[in-house]
């Protein structure tokens, strides 16, 4: 009955209860918090200067972050499956390393190295690019543990053919590797650029959270529900949750249409 | 048919090397092991600056005078308390979102109704939403101003600034983790034994702990852990609904915030290796799962 035909009644039921209690009720409560003055105030909240600086901020330097991982991650990835080398296992497992660290102590333990009083002498706290820095950290793994699949499904003796024929290896990267890549590569920096827009943790205590310099968005509701203002919080909030849900959504889409027409 | 094309066509490299000059052979190889040396170096540089040193570094920091500071300062009063409150809280949430994950996946993946697509998408949610925007939302939902703030005063339930609003919190952003995990080992088992199961008259329970639960174990296995490394670590949306109060409220990753803003370096690193420490564990156990469901697939 429950294997068969998905689940009784009392079963279904329960997994509504569970699922609107966590997820329907919270949003839906948020969601009208953030209209209850009508469009006028909702414009009102989010057009406030600090809230423009956090949210302009957040957006750019989550674009940033997501290019970057695009390179390095693929770059990681093609390592991982292509590469030969003693400890690869151990480095292959450490990439994961990020999700599994709690997001404050990924702030910590950057700050112990890239902080105030430094051993290698370089000190970003309180920066924008430290926002960069822990951003990168805590997305690192996205891009890595979706491209690797796919290179380790394509056919290394494509490249070698190229190659042999005279392709030159800028070449082979870009007519062959990259190509079938680039959906992996997308649906990566989509999930990458939801978490960067949403990050909290890691950043709370290596930016200093200074107005109009390096608070960002999430930063800046927390600020808010501090302060008691929760219209200008709940604003905010769905400025943010409709942004990682339009990129999310768009580079999936486009992520789908590339595998669909380009291989 | 397509790999012995790029058999033959890879051939010749290999006994090109072999009948071509010594020099021009060793040549072409020196350059592709250079470049391949090359992007080795890029690639594990990289992670040794954003990843190894910094974390190497926090085990330096928290041990160099010694093991005596930091066991005093893990068995601090407060340290004690945030650690067996952050027990506490994955030791409820970790079951219930368990046992939704696994119907849900049961759900998503056998039922047959109409929104299934947009059912999937809305299990993913908490994935997209900011950490901060869940406790907000928690705070609009169940707090003293909240929706079903009057009905829950009347009652006399307090879940903001209490545990109950922290095990919500800490839910919320695990949930997705075990149907995510348990989807595809399902697709994979496919139907025929539970079909097989209830013709032979088996109900519904027995087919599901005798030859459901059994077939997707190790995906569920796998999902608890990550649900368990996420739920230990929450930071954003427990922060908000906790209020935060010393010895009271205080998990290990809202203590090791609040030692690090009150400059005590010691506390804060003690506590950070802690957690770290059980990031390990998680990836060791992690890999140990992969093997495992791997070994199970190929039998």
């Amino acid at each position: 009955m429950l294997g068969a035909r998905g689940g009784s009644v009392l079963g279904k039921g329960l997994l509504g209860i569970y699922l609107s209690a966590l997820v329907l009720l919270p949003v839906a409560a948020l969601l009208a918090k953030s209209g209850t003055g009508g469009t006028s105030a909702f414009w009102r909240e989010i057009s406030n200067p600090e809230a423009v600086a956090a949210i302009k901020l957040t957006l750019i330097i989550s674009a940033i972050v997501v290019a970057i991982n695009a390179v390095f991650g693929t770059i990681i990835a093609w390592v991982l499956v292509r590469d030969e080398f003693p400890g690869k296992r151990v480095v292959n497992a450490l990439i994961d390393l990020p999700f599994a660290l709690p997001t404050i102590v990924a702030g910590v333990v950057l700050l112990a190295l890239y902080g105030n009083g430094s051993p290698v002498g370089i000190n970003v706290a309180f920066t924008r690019a430290s926002i960069a820095l822990a951003l990168l950290f805590v997305t690192l793994p996205f891009v890595v543990r979706s491209v690797q699949p796919v290179l380790h499904e394509l056919d290394a003796s494509m490249e070698e053919a190229a190659e042999s024929l005279g392709a030159s290896p800028m070449t082979v990267l870009r007519r062959i590797v990259l190509p079938s890549l680039t959906p992996a590569i997308i649906s990566g920096v989509a999930l990458s650029f939801a978490r960067a827009v949403g990050e909290f943790g890691s950043l709370v205590l290596i930016t200093g959270n200074l107005p109009f310099k390096t608070e960002v968005g999430s930063v800046y509701v927390f600020g808010q529900i501090q302060n008691e203002s929760l219209p200008a919080a709940a604003a905010v909030s769905v400025v943010l949750l409709v942004a990682a849900l339009v990129v999310l959504a768009a580079l999936t889409l486009l992520s789908r249409w590339r595998s669909k027409h380009v291989l | 048919m397509s790999s012995s094309a790029a058999g033959s066509l890879a051939l010749p490299s290999g006994s090109g090397r072999q009948a071509a000059p010594r020099r021009r052979a060793s040549g072409v190889d020196g350059a592709v092991r250079a470049r391949k040396l090359g992007v080795r170096t890029i690639a594990l540089g990289y992670l040794a600056l954003l990843l190894l040193a910094p974390v190497a570094m926090i085990f330096y920091r928290t041990f160099e005078h010694g093991l005596t500071p930091v066991w005093d300062a893990v068995s601090a009063p407060n340290a004690q308390h945030a650690f067996w409150l952050s027990l506490k809280i994955v030791a409820i949430a970790v079951p219930l979102n368990t046992a939704f994950g696994i119907g849900m996946a049961l759900l998503l993946e056998r039922g047959r109704f109409k929104g299934k697509a947009l059912l999937g998408l809305l299990i993913d949610l908490p994935f997209a939403i900011s950490p901060v925007v869940i406790g907000l939302a928690l705070v609009l939902a169940y707090g003293k101003t909240g929706w079903l703030g009057d009905w829950l005063a009347e009652n006399g339930i307090q879940v903001i600034f209490s545990v109950p609003g922290m095990v919500i919190a800490t839910a919320i952003v695990s949930l997705p983790f075990v149907a995510r995990e348990t989807i595809p080992v399902l697709r994979e088992l496919g139907t025929d034994a539970e079909q097989a199961a209830s013709t032979l008259g088996a109900s519904g329970w027995q087919t599901f702990w005798r030859i459901t639960l059994p077939g997707i174990r190790w995906g569920v296995v796998y999902g608890v852990v990550l649900t368990t490394a996420r739920a230990l670590g929450e930071f954003g949306a427990v922060s908000i609904v906790s209020g935060r109060i010393e010895g009271q409220t205080q998990t290990l990753p809202l203590y090791v915030q609040a030692r690090f803003e009150n400059f005590d370096a010691t506390g804060a690193y003690a506590a950070a290796v802690v957690l770290a420490l059980l990031a390990f564990a998680t990836l060791v156990a992690m890999n140990l799962l992969t093997r495992r469901t791997r070994s199970d697939t190929a039998v």
